[in-house]
C-alpha cells in the first residue's frame, strides 16, 4: 500500500510515478521505464557540470535540513588525492515518515542510479546505502537490485562501459533513530556506536573512514535522475524559488485517506490535508497538526493555510522536515501526543551530550505525572526552562527534535495542560 | 609576525585579558594561561580524543549565535572568549542540574566526596537545589574489573574512562552500553577489563563512578594527607602522590610529568606502594651485647658502632646494598665504604614482567622491580644474582664469610646462610626490617623507608627525581642519611645533618654524577644527572655529536 492516491490536486508524481509498478523492480522493467538513461548521460558530463545542474535546480535535502544538494557536493574537495565516499541515508526513522521506504521498495534501481550520479559528481569511489535495520523487505529488494546492477555492468568496475568505478554496498542498520543523523550515520557505518560527533571535521573533510563523505537522504537523490535528464528549469517548474521541485509527502493521523503524495511544493498544507487526504475520518474539526515529522513544532488546527514550502513552514513557526504530517482531531489528547513523542526521542537518545540523555527523560516524567493528574503550574514554567537549556547547546539536534513540539504545544495547547492539574494548584500558581 | 605560511601563535581575548598561544591551541587550554579554568567533565588533557559530549565547557564566543564547546573550538586571532557570559554560566548551571536529575546524591557514602567534579561545580555554578520531583533511575553498582568497582548511578557518561583504554592504552575491551538515561560504562560482551594499567580510569574519573576496590569506604578525602612522590615499583619512576590516612599508604595516584609518566601510572606500582609500609619494622637500634643484641638508645648505639669501626684493623670487607635505597642514602654508605676500604657494593635486583603503555613511549613497567639501581651503579654498585653465587668473574658477589667490615643497607638478605656475615670483624646492619639473616649483626640501624623520608631516586635514564615524606617512620627508625651522616661525623668525616637537603648537597658536592644539581632545580619534576643517558641526550641535543678522541 501507500504508493500516492489518486487525487483532484494538481498531484505531480515524478519521482514516484513507477511507485506500485512491481515490473519497475526489475531491472528490465526499469530500462523500459528509462532507467539509466540519467546516469548514461551523467557519464558524458564531468562532476562539476554534474554539480552544477543540481545547483541550478535547487534541490534542497530531503531528509529533513532542507540543505541545498548541489552546495553540499560542491563542499567535496576536488583533486585531494583520497578516496570519496558517498552515504545515502536510508535510516529513515522519523516519526511520520514513511516516504524513502516506498522509493526503495518500488524503485530501488532509482535509487542505485541517483547514489551513481552523485557518486560520479562527488568523486566517490564507493557509495553506501546505509538502510534503516527494520526495513528488511526493503533491504531485500535493494540487495536484489544492486546485484542486477553488478552483473549489468552498471556498477562496480567500468560502469556502462567507460573508464568510471564504483561500488555500491547495503549496510543495514541495527535500529537506531540515531543513526539517521549524519555523523551518527558513518559511525555506525565504521562500526562504531552511532553516536554524532561534534563538528568539525564536518563529513566533506573527513566522514566515513576519516575521508570526504557526502551523506545524502534516499528522496534526495532518488530526485537526481529525473533532474539530470530534464534539466534544473524543467524542475524548477514546479514549487518556490527557494524550495523548487516536487516533495514526497507522509500523510497519518485521523485522515480519511492517510499514504504517500507527491506534491509540487508551495501547495496550502490544508489542501493536502482536507483535500488530498480527505480531512479526518469522523469529519470533526483538526485540532493540531505536526506538519514535518515529529521533530517539528505544532500547528494549531486554524494555522494550516501556510504554504508547503521550507521557508512558508518556517515562517508558519514550524518546518517542513521530511513533509510528514500528523494529524490530530479535537479528541486527540496533547499531552498524551506529547509524551509519547518525547517518550520516543528519550529512548533515541544516544547519551552522549547531558541535556538529551537527562533532559528527554525529565521531560517524560514530567509530562507523565502531568498525565497522571499530578501536575503543578510550576511544572510549565520547568518545562519551557528545560525547551531553553536543551536548545543549541548539544552535538545533534535531538535535543531540539523534542523541545520543537513540546515548546509549541506549550505555547498552543497550554489549557490542555492546565486542565490536567488540579484545579486547585492552578488557581494557586 | 610572519604572514607567510602559517602563524606559529594567535592572540585571542578570554575573559577580557588578551593572550597570545600557539596555534592549534584550544581555547579551554589558552584560558588557563589566563588563569581560568573552564569547567569539565570529559575533557582530560592526557586523553587525545576531545567528544565534546558532557558540554560543560561551552564558553560564549562573540559573533557565533551558540554556545561552542572550548575543549575543541581552536583559539584564533581576534576571537573574544567569554566564559563568565551569563548565557555560558546558565548554561553550566543547568549541566549540573541534569546530570543531578538521576544522580543519588549519596555524597556521606561516596569515596569521591570532597575530590568530586560534580560537587565541586554544583557548588561553583550555586545548583544547589533541583527542581526533580520524580523518581530516580536506579542502575547499581557492578564490578569492572577484579579490583575495580563502578557505581553507575554517579556515572556522568564522561567516558574518560573508555577513552583512557581505547585510546591512551589501545585496549577496547571498555565500552558504553546502552543509551540515553539508561547508558552505563561496562566491558565489551564475552571481554574482560584485564590490563596493566587500567588503574588510571579510577583517576580519570571525574565523580565516585569507578572505585579502587581496595580503597572503597576506606578514607573520606578530608581525612588524608597528601605527599609528591616517586613510584619505587620499576626504575622508570613514575611521579605519584601518596594519599595517607592514619600514618597508613591508602591510595596512590599518578603525578603528571610530561617526561616521565605523562599522566599515568602503572597497576604494579599501585599494588606495590601501598603494600611497600606494611609488615614488621625494625624500630630501635641493637648493638651487640655477647650472644644477645641489646637495644640501646640512638647516642649509644652511634658512640659504640663509631667505636667498632675506629678499632677495625685493616681495611677491606664487603657490602650489600638495596636498589631501593635513595641517592643520598646511597652517598653515605659509599662514604663509609670508602672509608672502611671496601671496593663497590653488591646489590641485587628482583625481576618481574614488562608492559608499556602503547601512546606513552617513556612509561613503561620495566623488568628490575627497583627504584634506584641506576643510583647504585652511579656509585660503583655491583649488579649480583644472588649473594653467594659463585665468586668467578664476580669479585662483588658477597657469600657473608669474609673477613673484615660487613655493611648491608636494608637488603633482606634472602638466601644468605645461618652464618652469614658471622666471620666479618664488624657486621652492620642498616634496615628497615630486621630479617633473620642479620642475627649475626653487631649493629643493627633502623632506617625509614622511602616514604618516611625526603630524598632522592636516579630513574633508568639518569633523571634524578625528588620525592618527599608521607608517612611518620616507626618508633626510632630514622632516614638513612641521618643516621650514616651521624657514624660518619663521629668518625671525623663530616657533619650531622638533620635535613635532607644538607644530605643532597653534601652529595651534589662530593660525587661526580650528581654535579651541578640543586634540590630546588629538581622541583617536583626531577634533572637529569650528570654523565646520565639523559644529560647526554641533552647536551648531544644542544652541542651535537662529540667525536670521541676530542
Amino acid at each position: 500500500m501507500s504508493f500516492p492516491h489518486g487525487s483532484d490536486l494538481e498531484t505531480t508524481t515524478r519521482l514516484s510515478r513507477h511507485q506500485g509498478e512491481a515490473d519497475a523492480r526489475t531491472l528490465d522493467g526499469w530500462r523500459a521505464r528509462g532507467g539509466y538513461e540519467a546516469l548514461r548521460r551523467s557519464l558524458d558530463m564531468s562532476p562539476a557540470e554534474i554539480t552544477d545542474v543540481v545547483k541550478d535546480s535547487g534541490l534542497r535535502g530531503r531528509g529533513g535540513a532542507g540543505f541545498p544538494t548541489g552546495l553540499k557536493w560542491s563542499f567535496m574537495p576536488k583533486d585531494d588525492g583520497k578516496p570519496h565516499y558517498l552515504c545515502c541515508n536510508a535510516d529513515e526513522s522519523e516519526p511520520g515518515a514513511f516516504k524513502d521506504r516506498e522509493v526503495i521498495r518500488w524503485t530501488p534501481h532509482l535509487l542505485i542510479e541517483g547514489c551513481l550520479i552523485a557518486s560520479r559528481a562527488i568523486g566517490a569511489e564507493h557509495a553506501y546505502i546505509y538502510v534503516r535495520g527494520e526495513f528488511f523487505e526493503e533491504t531485500q529488494v535493494l540487495n536484489a537490485a544492486v546485484v542486477e546492477a553488478y552483473d549489468n555492468g552498471l556498477a562496480g568496475d567500468g560502469i556502462l562501459g567507460s573508464s568510471w568505478s564504483c561500488d555500491v554496498t547495503i549496510h543495514a542498520g541495527a535500529g537506531a533513530y540515531i543513526a539517521g543523523e549524519e555523523t551518527g550515520l558513518m559511525n555506525s557505518l565504521m562500526g562504531n556506536r552511532a553516536e554524532p560527533w561534534a563538528k568539525p571535521p564536518f563529513p566533506a573533510q573527513a566522514g566515513a573512514f576519516g575521508m570526504p563523505t557526502t551523506v545524502n537522504n534516499v528522496e534526495t537523490l532518488a530526485a537526481v535522475p529525473m533532474i539530470l535528464e530534464n534539466g534544473a528549469d524543467w524542475y524548477r517548474q514546479w514549487g518556490s524559488e527557494q524550495s523548487p521541485g516536487t516533495k514526497l509527502w507522509s500523510c497519518s493521523g485521523h485522515l480519511a485517506r492517510p499514504g504517500n503524495y507527491e506534491f509540487a511544493l508551495g501547495l496550502p498544507l490544508s489542501d493536502i490535508i482536507f483535500e488530498a487526504c480527505g480531512g479526518t475520518p469522523s469529519g470533526k474539526p483538526v485540532k493540531a497538526v505536526i506538519p514535518g515529522g515529529s521533530s517539528t513544532a505544532f500547528l494549531n488546527g486554524d494555522e494550516l493555510d501556510c504554504a508547503t514550502t521550507y521557508e512558508g513552514l518556517a515562517e508558519a513557526g514550524s518546518a517542513l522536515g521530511t513533509a510528514s504530517p500528523i494529524v490530530m482531531d479535537e479528541d486527540t489528547d496533547i499531552v498524551a501526543a506529547m509524551r509519547r513523542i518525547a517518550q520516543f526521542y528519550a529512548h533515541e537518545s544516544c547519551g552522549q551530550c547531558v541535556q538529551c540523555r537527562e533532559g528527554t527523560s525529565w521531560v517524560v516524567r514530567i509530562l507523565q505525572r502531568i498525565e497522571a493528574g499530578e501536575g503543578r503550574p510550576s511544572d510549565i514554567d520547568t518545562l519551557y526552562e528545560l525547551c531553553e537549556q536543551m536548545t543549541g547547546r548539544t552535538i545533534c539536534v535531538l535535543a531540539d527534535s523534542v523541545v520543537f513540539p513540546l515548546q509549541s504545544s506549550l505555547d498552543k495547547f497550554r489549557a490542555d495542560y492546565e486542565a490536567l492539574m488540579k484545579p486547585s494548584l492552578v488557581a494557586a500558581g | 609576525m610572519a604572514e607567510n605560511g602559517a602563524k606559529a601563535t594567535v592572540t585571542l581575548t578570554i575573559d577580557g585579558v588578551e593572550v597570545t598561544v600557539p596555534s592549534g591551541t584550544r581555547v579551554i587550554e589558552a584560558a588557563e594561561h589566563v588563569g581560568v579554568v573552564v569547567p569539565r567533565y570529559c575533557y582530560h588533557p592526557g586523553i587525545p580524543t576531545r567528544p565534546a559530549q558532557c558540554r560543560m565547557c561551552l564558553v560564549e564566543v562573540e559573533g557565533r549565535p551558540k554556545l561552542e564547546p572550548s575543549c575543541t573550538l581552536q583559539a584564533a586571532d581576534e576571537m573574544v572568549v567569554n566564559t563568565a557570559s551569563d548565557t555560558a554560566r546558565t548554561a553550566r548551571q543547568s549541566v549540573i542540574e541534569f546530570l543531578l536529575v538521576n544522580h543519588p546524591l549519596d555524597c556521606p557514602i561516596c569515596d569521591a566526596a570532597g575530590q568530586c567534579m560534580l560537587q565541586d561545580y554544583a557548588y561553583v555554578t550555586n545548583q544547589l537545589e533541583s527542581r526533580v520531583d520524580e523518581p530516580k533511575r536506579i542502575m547499581g553498582r557492578d564490578r569492572i574489573s577484579d579490583d575495580i568497582l563502578y557505581f553507575a548511578d554517579r556515572c556522568v557518561i564522561c567516558t574518560r574512562c573508555v577513552r583512557f583504554m581505547r585510546d591512551v592504552a589501545e585496549d577496547d575491551s571498555l565500552i558504553v552500553a546502552q543509551r540515553g538515561d539508561k547508558a552505563y560504562i561496562d566491558t565489551f560482551p564475552g571481554r574482560e577489563l584485564d590490563n596493566p594499567f587500567q588503574g588510571n580510569i579510577v583517576d580519570v574519573c571525574p565523580v565516585g563512578a569507578l572505585v579502587h576496590e581496595d580503597f572503597v569506604f576506606k578514607a573520606r578525602a578530608w581525612d588524608m594527607d597528601a605527599a609528591a612522590s616517586v613510584c619505587p615499583g620499576c626504575p622508570t619512576g613514575c611521579n605519584v602522590t601518596i594519599d595517607t590516612k592514619e600514618n597508613q599508604i591508602v591510595r596512590v595516584k599518578p603525578r603528571h610529568n610530561a617526561a616521565v609518566n605523562s599522566w599515568w601510572m602503572c597497576d604494579h606500582g599501585r599494588r606495590h606502594l601501598v603494600m611497600t609500609n606494611r609488615g614488621v619494622r625494625a624500630e630501635v637500634p641493637l648493638i651487640r651485647d655477647g650472644e644477645q643484641l641489646r637495644p640501646v638508645d640512638w647516642a649509644t648505639a652511634l658512640d659504640w658502632v663509631a667505636e667498632q669501626m675506629e678499632a677495625l684493623g685493616s681495611p677491606g670487607g664487603s657490602a650489600v646494598v638495596s636498589p631501593d635505597a635513595s641517592n643520598e642514602n646511597l652517598f653515605y654508605v659509599h662514604r663509609l665504604l670508602e672509608r672502611l676500604g671496601v671496593a663497590g657494593a653488591a646489590f641485587r635486583v628482583a625481576q618481574g614482567d614488562t608492559a608499556a603503555l602503547p601512546t606513552v613511549p617513556t612509561l613503561k613497567l620495566r623488568a628490575d622491580r627497583a627504584a634506584n639501581a641506576t643510583g647504585v651503579e652511579l656509585f660503583g654498585g655491583c649488579r649480583v644474582d644472588g649473594l653467594a653465587d659463585g665468586s668467578e668473574g664476580n669479585g662483588s658477589a658477597v657469600s657473608g664469610s669474609e673477613g673484615g667490615a660487613l655493611v648491608v643497607l636494608d637488603d633482606a638478605l634472602e638466601g644468605a646462610g645461618e652464618d652469614f656475615g658471622g666471620a666479618a670483624d664488624f657486621f652492620l646492619y642498616l634496615g628497615t626490617r630486621l630479617p633473620g639473616a642479620a642475627r649475626n649483626a653487631d649493629a643493627v640501624l633502623p632506617i625509614a623507608t622511602f616514604a618516611e623520608m625526603d630524598g632522592t631516586f636516579t630513574n633508568f635514564e639518569g633523571r634524578v627525581q625528588r620525592f618527599h615524606q608521607a608517612l611518620r617512620p616507626p618508633g626510632l627508625a630514622r632516614p638513612g642519611w641521618m643516621v650514616l651522616s651521624r657514624v660518619l661525623a663521629r668518625l671525623g668525616d663530616g657533619e650531622a645533618v638533620n635535613e635532607v637537603r644538607g644530605a643532597f648537597e653534601r652529595m651534589v658536592a662530593e660525587a661526580p654524577a650528581f654535579a651541578g644539581l640543586t634540590w630546588d632545580g629538581i622541583g617536583l619534576k626531577g634533572a637529569p644527572a650528570a654523565g646520565s643517558a639523559a644529560a647526554a641526550a641533552a647536551a648531544a641535543g644542544i652541542h651535537g655529536p662529540q667525536k670521541a678522541d676530542a
